[in-house]
């Protein structure tokens, strides 16, 4: 019984989805600074000998940031417009990661077989 | 709206009487009830075109035909710096809606005046990198990097643009017309394109110009 009134609250959806407060905007803030100063900092002073570990680092950083500002920027959650903010980016993403992981396998494949300069130079080794 | 009684048995008679509502008809939607989440599936979509252009720069992105590199003309301390300005227009936009909901306009407004300002700050540092870069004769013609790079880094730059626009546009609605609804829909609105353009900063600044430099 109380379903059913449970049910007409839901109904009163107001626009107080996506509002945010001081503190989400001065967390996410102090957050992206750290978040974005490390990367800067890791590539400017070449702290980390090893280049693929320095952007696999600086990769970690921006996808934690990308994640801080969705929460505190964005103010995604799983309850704005009953759910279906965080739907549209979650398909969103699907479709990001494919395109982008998709694109970089093919064209990495096509460029390592269709050179054949490359390809001689690596058997005469 | 239609009402039906439940076939409850209320024998008693003391028992508060149920009554249950049932939604035969839609519902009226207030104006506007449907823009955010409208306006959420727009930025998806620009989402799509960001990666779409992120592949492309992935792809190209070391095809220097011979021309300059990354490390030739980048310089990581003036992309900081321009990263700032637009981190402190985010978190100045933030203050502009904290104000909104207090209902303070002069403050919202001051707010986006300073939110317009590093923004503009932005787009004339990448401005002044761009005449930089095609000073130096690296144009967009040059080579593939350059072409996906200018395409990745101006259809940001070019959203930014249409930003402080729709940003101008909108200190005169609210001068005129004040925190009404309706305005208070398209400052929310804004606010979610500003912040997308700098979580779509975040890749650029990574993937473009930080992996750029360990190249």
């Amino acid at each position: 019984m109380s379903g059913s009134h449970e049910h007409h609250a839901e109904h009163a959806h107001g626009h107080d989805a996506g509002h945010g407060t001081m503190r989400d905007y001065a967390m996410g803030f102090i957050l992206s600074v750290i978040l974005t100063a490390i990367p800067f900092w890791l590539v400017m002073s070449g702290a980390l000998a090893d280049r693929s570990l320095t952007a696999l680092v600086i990769t970690g950083f921006a996808a934690v940031q990308i994640v801080v500002h969705m929460i505190f920027f964005l103010h995604m959650n799983g309850k704005a417009e009953g759910g279906w903010n965080l739907m549209a980016l979650l398909f969103t993403l699907v479709l990001v990661v494919i395109v982008l992981a998709g694109t970089l396998w093919v064209m990495y494949h096509l460029n390592h077989n269709m050179m054949p300069m490359t390809q001689a130079m690596g058997d005469m080794q | 709206m239609t009402a039906q009684h439940e076939p409850v048995a209320n024998a008693g008679g003391s028992a508060a009487l149920t009554t249950r509502y049932y939604d035969l008809h839609e519902h009226d939607h207030p104006e506007g009830g449907s823009t955010m989440l409208g306006f959420w599936i727009y930025l998806m979509s620009d989402c799509l075109i960001f990666a779409m252009l992120f592949a492309a720069f992935g792809v190209l992105g070391g095809n220097y035909a011979a021309g300059p590199g990354p490390k030739d003309l980048f310089d990581l301390p003036l992309v900081a710096v321009n990263t700032s300005m637009l981190l402190f227009s985010s978190i100045t936009y933030g203050f502009a809606m904290l104000a909104m909901q207090r209902g303070q306009v002069r403050q919202t407004q001051a707010w986006l005046v300073v939110t317009a300002l590093f923004g503009a700050a932005f787009l004339g540092i990448e401005l002044y990198e761009f005449g930089h870069l095609i000073h130096e004769g690296a144009t967009p013609q040059r080579s593939a990097f350059l072409s996906a790079f200018f395409t990745l880094v101006g259809t940001h730059g070019l959203h930014v643009t249409f930003g402080l626009v729709w940003l101008t546009v909108l200190l005169v609605q609210v001068g005129r017309h004040g925190l009404i609804a309706a305005n208070q829909r398209r400052l929310m609105c804004l606010s979610l394109f500003w912040h997308f353009l700098d979580v779509v900063w975040i890749g650029v600044f990574t993937f473009v110009y930080l992996m750029g430099m360990l190249r």
